[in-house]
């Protein structure tokens, strides 16, 4: 494992190019795009203000810089550096801008949620969607980039819209039986739709792209609901992680009302590893073991209960959660035999963890000096090198898994991991862990 | 005297009444009443008895004193104290010897008297004693009676307090509930008021948003726009096309497009899923029937060979018949024959595992150890070896048959069109040289491996027996040994006992299945093979044919090597072969750490410190 010098970075801004050529990344009012391999400065563009968001467009062509504060978007390409564009939403304000599939397209949101505006590079069209509703995942693209979903509320009641991304006509409009949508997200297939309620109630709708409702799914009444949903790659089980601490784990369309797989929590069944602060290292602990847990404070809005955080391997083998009462241990669960595989208890409160996209492998941060990686033949923690304090707060990962970008407040540094075989002999397959 | 004698006695008197009082309610008896008039005559007696004789007979008064003494004695029923009278007048004489009497008797009077007296005096003092006690007992008794009754009245007080506290509780409850209906009515109210609120700001919000959104987007302002170097060309490479009814509606079929590949997709998903599980079902239910059917048979083929293929040919008939209708019936019959065949099967299997078991802890053979547990899975990997190469044998036959197949295709052509078959006589004669140089290649390779394979039979059947005999002298030394028999050796053996059973029987069908040609098992799948050959091709008289037969015969004849060969075939050998493939898997993990280590140490360069997790 080896790491790249330490460069620096504002606002957690750096991504990786859809297609792992390039990253980018922000310093202030400067966004900096390198080579992934040889890390040296490809493109140097200046922006108007101080960088709030960033985003690569789906062909890796341009970059979309947000400045929030003044309503503006600037995009700069790779392919010509002189070319520009600047979209000002003048007093509307903005609050998200993102791209469209195609990625000649970006969807600006104003303030207030008053309207989304549809800019097109291609042509002078704007194209405005009104009724946008201010909630948790409102818009929602399909894998393909054909379909987008939006969450809409008109005459206080939710609604659903799935447009047509090519040329931006509606194809469905249909209403939800939910009090009040929080969030919809496709299924990786694009043919299914997962709708949830507020977590006032437990309430995960499932509807087909035509706009009819497949499935209802309520675990249980006048209870704190949904926290966050994460459909499975194959399209086939959504996992549902809700504020009482549960997991439900459940097959999406063949038997909708069947009874989930329900992964409980309390009590940790596996043996968990703990990080000793003087070496570093995870030691196996005995099956009985004691998590540390957070009492949540009753009376305060966002208590920190409930599955916070929930995320497959790309291989679907493993689920990892973290549960916000606990929030220093993360659970892997074996899917296929849903069953509790591992508790990785860290030292400190788990900030991000990500999955290799390439094999079940698990990134985790916690805010500290170290990044830890998981696979089912081990795990190991890393100290990050240089000097100082690089604290990591986030990390993602490279297309093809085999580098890792680390960011602090204001640093960040790649790691780059074994090639393919030698990493393939270290950490194995997962089918021959049981 | 009369006077004194009351002014001597009462205080004695009273006294021995308070003594009598005490007595006579302790106890009253006549003995003791009897006791107390002696008491009270004798004492004054015994007390006053100087003074008596000091003052009551005098010089002068001897006369008066005898005739009182008389008198007296008279009245107490003593004889009297002068002698009879003979005349009247005649002066009374004294008689001595009845005064003398009267003494004596006297005294001893006195004397029973004292001893009484000193017995009702101790009888009085324990009396007094037991009344002591028992006043005691009483005072004490009716403090107690006193305190319980002072207790229970308390509890009683208690009681009632908690009754009333609980009638408190109750009410309360009461309220309570009352209170919580009410705040559930008001929580309801309160929601739909809320609800209703909401909506109200909610739709206030949309006009005012709707204002808003009037004020900033109608007004012109310059701000919003978008400033761009060049347009760009779409990712695509079309141009965008205007919106008409006819992109509704392309898009709308585009969409159900999308709905049915998925759905399509995942029909075919659980059609294959199916297929695989009926498949599953079909090998189980074989497997059970070529498990179960020797065994039933076996008795009868020691006894006569030609019933026992009788009853095979049955039920190859069945097999086949079930077979056949498999994939043609449609799904709810064919379901249910299988279950219901299945779950027969299954049924007998258990009994007969059952029986097995009993059997064998009737036999209590305890001569089987690990080393026969080993040559037991040995056998089932070899035989599992053998069904892959048979399998490979049927894949050969198969493809040989397509060739013959399409060989008689041209055969028949050349009947019906044989005009036309004249211009591509010449190429189908080159392409059927090539295959027939292609399916000679072939063959040979089979034939090759067949002989391999009885090759490898032949050596397996000789290990078998070599080992057959090792096991019988072992046995027959265990059977000699018997008397140290070891309760653990037992229990091994009732595990291992009913598959090792089962080896046998499956070492015995292989033998006698070929026989019968009877495709039960995919091992034999050879026969099945030759018999679909024969039905597919028509009786056609030409090369194709005979070569069939050739192959068939060739079959047979491996066939019958096999026949002969495993009956005495004990998998020693391969046994010993497996043994090392597990060691080779074993040491793999191994190798794999050392690869991880390795990895490890490679980490180390970044201060790695790693463990593996179970």
């Amino acid at each position: 494992m080896n790491f790249s010098e330490v460069f620096k970075l504002s606002g957690l801004l750096c991504k990786f190019s859809p297609d792992g050529k390039y990253l980018a990344s922000c310093v202030q009012y400067r966004l900096v795009v390198r080579d992934v391999h040889t890390l040296q400065i490809l493109h140097l563009y200046t922006c108007l203000d101080q960088i709030q968001h960033i985003e690569w467009s789906a062909d890796s062509l341009f970059i979309l810089c947000a400045m929030y504060k003044r309503g503006q978007v600037q995009v700069w390409s790779l392919e010509q550096p002189e070319w520009h564009c600047r979209i000002d939403e003048g007093s509307a304000g903005l609050v998200a801008s993102c791209w469209s599939p195609d990625g000649r397209h970006i969807l600006n949101t104003t303030e207030f949620h008053l309207r989304i505006t549809v800019w097109s590079l291609c042509t002078k069209s704007v194209s405005y969607i009104k009724y946008p509703k201010a909630c948790q995942q409102g818009v929602s693209f399909t894998r393909d980039g054909r379909y987008m979903a939006l969450a809409e509320r008109r005459d206080c009641q939710d609604h659903v819209s799935v447009f047509v991304c090519s040329d931006w006509q509606l194809l469905r409009h249909f209403d939800t039986e939910t009090q009040d949508l929080a969030g919809i997200e496709w299924a990786p297939n694009g043919c299914v739709l997962a709708v949830w309620d507020t977590c006032l109630e437990y309430k995960v709708l499932l509807y087909s792209l035509d706009g009819r409702l497949l499935s209802a799914y309520c675990a249980y009444e006048w209870s704190l609901g949904v926290k966050s949903v994460a459909w499975s790659p194959s399209s086939q089980f959504l996992a549902i992680g809700s504020y009482d601490g549960k997991v439900v784990y459940k097959e999406a369309e063949k038997t909708p009302r069947l009874a989930p797989g329900r992964l409980a929590f309390p009590p940790p069944r596996a043996a968990a590893g703990v990080a000793s602060p003087a070496e570093t290292k995870y030691e196996i602990a005995s099956v009985p073991v004691s998590l540390q847990t957070l009492k949540p404070v009753a009376d305060r809005a966002n208590p920190k209960i409930g599955i916070g955080a929930l995320a497959f391997s790309p291989d679907s083998y493993f689920l990892a959660t973290r549960s916000d009462s606990v929030p220093n241990a993360v659970w892997i669960w074996d899917i296929q035999k849903l069953r509790l595989f591992v508790v990785l208890e860290q030292l400190s409160p788990v900030r991000s963890f990500q999955w290799d996209p390439q094999q079940p492998r698990l990134a985790i941060c916690t805010g500290g000096g170290k990044v830890y990686l998981w696979s089912p033949a081990g795990c190991v923690s890393v100290q990050v090198p240089g000097e100082g304090d690089f604290q990591v707060l986030s990390l993602c990962w490279h297309l093809n898994g085999d580098s890792l970008a680390l960011l602090s407040k204001d640093h960040f540094c790649l790691c780059f991991l074994e090639t393919e075989d030698r990493v393939g002999t270290a950490f194995g397959r997962p089918g021959d862990h049981t | 005297m009369g006077e004194w004698m009351t002014v001597t006695d009462p205080d004695l008197s009273s006294d021995s009444k308070n003594i009598c009082q005490y007595t006579s309610e302790t106890k009253m008896s006549p003995s003791s009443l009897y006791s107390q008039q002696v008491l009270c005559s004798s004492i004054p007696l015994s007390k006053n008895v100087h003074s008596f004789f000091s003052a009551f007979c005098t010089e002068e008064n001897i006369e008066q004193s005898v005739s009182y003494l008389d008198q007296e004695l008279t009245t107490f029923g003593f004889p009297s104290l002068y002698e009879e009278s003979k005349g009247k007048d005649t002066k009374r004489e004294l008689n001595i010897v009845a005064v003398l009497n009267c003494m004596n008797e006297l005294l001893v009077l006195q004397r029973k008297n004292l001893l009484a007296q000193e017995n009702v005096e101790t009888q009085n003092l324990k009396l007094g004693s037991d009344m002591d006690h028992l006043q005691n007992c009483y005072a004490k008794l009716k403090e107690q009676l006193e305190t319980s009754r002072r207790e229970m009245i308390g509890l009683q007080e208690r009681d009632r307090q908690l009754q009333c506290k609980n009638r408190n509780l109750h009410q309360l409850l009461k309220n309570e509930k009352d209170e919580v209906q009410k705040l559930q009515n008001i929580i309801a109210s309160r929601a739909t008021q809320y609800n209703h609120d909401m909506k109200r700001k909610e739709r206030e919000y949309n006009k005012l948003k709707e204002r808003l959104h009037q004020l900033v987007m109608n007004k012109k302002d310059k701000k919003i726009a978008m400033e761009v170097l060049n347009y760009v060309g779409r990712a695509d490479g079309k141009r965008g096309s205007w919106r008409t009814g006819k992109t509704e509606a392309r898009n709308e079929d585009e969409m159900y497009k999308i709905l049915l590949n998925d759905y399509e997709y995942r029909q075919k998903q659980i059609l294959m899923e199916n297929a695989e599980l009926k498949k599953v079902l079909q090998q189980m239910k074989k497997e059970m029937i070529s498990l179960l059917s020797p065994q039933k048979q076996k008795p009868r083929e020691r006894a006569d060979d030609s019933t026992g293929t009788v009853i095979s040919d049955a039920e190859e008939d069945a097999g086949e018949l079930s077979r056949e209708s498999m994939w043609d019936l449609s799904c709810e019959t064919v379901r249910e024959q299988l279950t219901n065949s299945i779950r027969k099967q299954w049924r007998i299997l258990k009994s007969h595992v059952e029986k097995l078991d009993n059997q064998v802890s009737k036999v209590h053979l305890e001569g089987f150890n690990d080393e026969d547990v080993i040559s037991r899975q040995d056998h089932e990997q070899e035989t599992e070896k053998l069904e892959l190469e048979i399998q490979q044998c049927k894949e050969m036959i198969k493809t040989q048959q397509q060739l013959l197949q399409q060989q008689l295709a041209t055969a028949c052509d050349d009947d019906t069109t044989s005009l036309l078959r004249d211009c591509y006589l010449l190429e189908e004669k080159e392409r059927l040289k090539e295959e027939w140089s292609l399916f000679r290649e072939q063959k040979k390779n089979f034939e090759k491996e067949r002989r391999s394979f009885t090759e490898a039979a032949i050596r397996l059947g000789l290990e078998r027996k070599a080992f057959e005999e090792e096991r019988a002298s072992w046995l027959k030394q265990q059977f000699l040994n018997m008397t140290t028999f070891d309760h653990q050796n037992s229990e091994n053996v009732k595990l291992f006992s009913a598959f090792s059973g089962s080896s046998d029987r499956d070492s015995l069908t292989m033998h006698s299945r070929p026989r019968q040609k009877k495709p039960q098992n995919m091992s034999n799948g050879s026969p099945v093979c030759t018999s679909k050959l024969t039905k597919s091709l028509p009786a056609s008289p030409s090369t194709s044919d005979f070569c069939q037969t050739r192959s068939c015969a060739s079959e047979h004849s491996s066939v019958n090597v096999l026949n002969i060969t495993p009956e005495e075939t004990k998998p020693n050998q391969v046994g010993r072969e497996c043994a090392n493939q597990k060691w080779s898997m074993a040491s793999r993990p191994e190798s794999q750490e050392g690869c991880y280590s390795g990895c490890s140490l490679t980490y180390t360069n970044s201060h790695v410190e790693k463990d593996d997790l179970p």
